[in-house]
């Protein structure tokens, strides 16, 4: 998903760092493997980065300057347009059964910029310091999200539940990510690593979670999902 | 980070939190919070005592005896407390070796969280 804008850009001086957030690292593995990827793909079973970037969402991403510094905070990240996008918003989904009509329906009210996203990107490599959305420390740190006790909290219950379900105690972790969960119900990626450790691929309620993406996503209306880009 | 007992060493804990025990006090980036008399880098440092200054919440499993220490509230009170990118050392899939952030130093990173699921 990121090789093609890493082609165009690594020549510029912009490398791409890909970390899969994923408690089993086989899961993400053969993702990597298909994209034939040439940049750094991490792999973060602990969702480290969650806590060190403030990532709360997939894709999210930051950047970082030549000296260290981040230049933008946790926000969606966008490759630009794909051929997948294309393929997807021309899905009839009157010829989709219900449960997948109803799924698809909100993933296409979801809002994305990845045109505006890419020419940010481009723009930086560019003019570096003196683009416009590279962002100064102050602002960096003003934009990140709120971190209250709450949301510090739940990334400390996350760690607790993906180190024994790490450690091959998966009913041990239950109540730590709803925990982590019920503290920080925007963090996506806290509940969806969770609702697919007992139920892969599926996005519906299940014996162990009340909560769902479907049911999660009509309550904060889809077009939150992602918040908008602000330059 | 996940602990055993609430005493912690210091290397254990820049590694996973990005806080360096210096001697001006518990450092990230450019910002250092003044801890206890006593505490250095060269011992184990008391895991309460930072998580009291820095606003780190502590929270206990009870049938495994461990803790888990999250990260700092108390000095920005946002998701970041510096704009200095910590040091990042995760395996890489392609090679199932360790690769650190800090090594790309030098050039622009744009770091992207992806997930399967």
């Amino acid at each position: 998903m990121w090789q093609d804008l890493r082609a165009e850009v690594k020549p510029k001086g912009l490398e791409i760092v890909t970390v899969a957030l994923d408690v089993n690292v086989e899961d993400a593995r053969p993702f990597v493997k298909a994209a034939n990827a040439e940049h750094p793909s991490l792999i973060d079973q602990a969702h480290v980065t969650d806590e060190l970037f403030g990532f709360i969402n997939v894709p999210n991403g930051v950047w970082i300057d030549e000296a260290g510094m981040i230049v933008r905070p946790a926000e969606a990240a966008f490759p630009g347009r794909s051929p997948i996008s294309e393929q997807f918003d021309a899905i009839d989904l009157s010829t989709l059964p219900e449960n997948l009509r109803d799924l698809l329906g909100e993933v296409k009210k979801i809002e994305t910029d990845p045109e505006g996203y890419k020419v940010a990107i481009m723009d930086w490599v560019e003019h570096g310091a003196d683009s416009k959305f590279a962002l100064s420390p102050d602002e960096v740190i003003a934009r990140s999200d709120p971190r209250t006790m709450d949301v510090a909290t739940a990334a400390a219950e996350f760690e607790l539940a993906q180190h024994l379900q790490r450690a091959g105690e998966p009913d041990a972790a239950i109540p730590h990510f709803k925990e982590a969960h019920r503290l920080q119900p925007d963090n996506w990626t806290y509940k969806r690593q969770a609702w697919h450790l007992v139920a892969p691929g599926s996005q519906e309620a299940n014996e162990v979670y009340d909560s769902c993406w479907i049911a999660d996503v009509k309550a904060i209306g889809a077009e939150n999902y992602y918040p908008p880009f602000v330059p | 980070m996940i602990l055993d007992s609430l005493t912690v060493e210091p290397a254990a804990l820049e590694a996973r939190t990005g806080w360096a025990i210096k001697p001006q006090g518990a450092c990230k980036g450019e910002v250092c919070v003044p801890l206890p008399d006593g505490t250095s880098a060269s011992g184990a440092v008391d895991v309460q005592m930072l998580a009291d200054r820095l606003g780190m919440p502590l929270v206990r499993d009870d049938a495994h005896d461990i803790w888990a220490l999250g990260p700092d509230t108390g000095v920005t009170g946002r998701a970041l407390t510096t704009a200095v990118a910590p040091e990042l050392v995760l395996p890489d899939l392609r090679t199932d070796k360790a690769f650190s952030l800090s090594s790309l130093r030098g050039q622009k990173v744009l770091l992207v969280a992806w997930a399967s699921w």
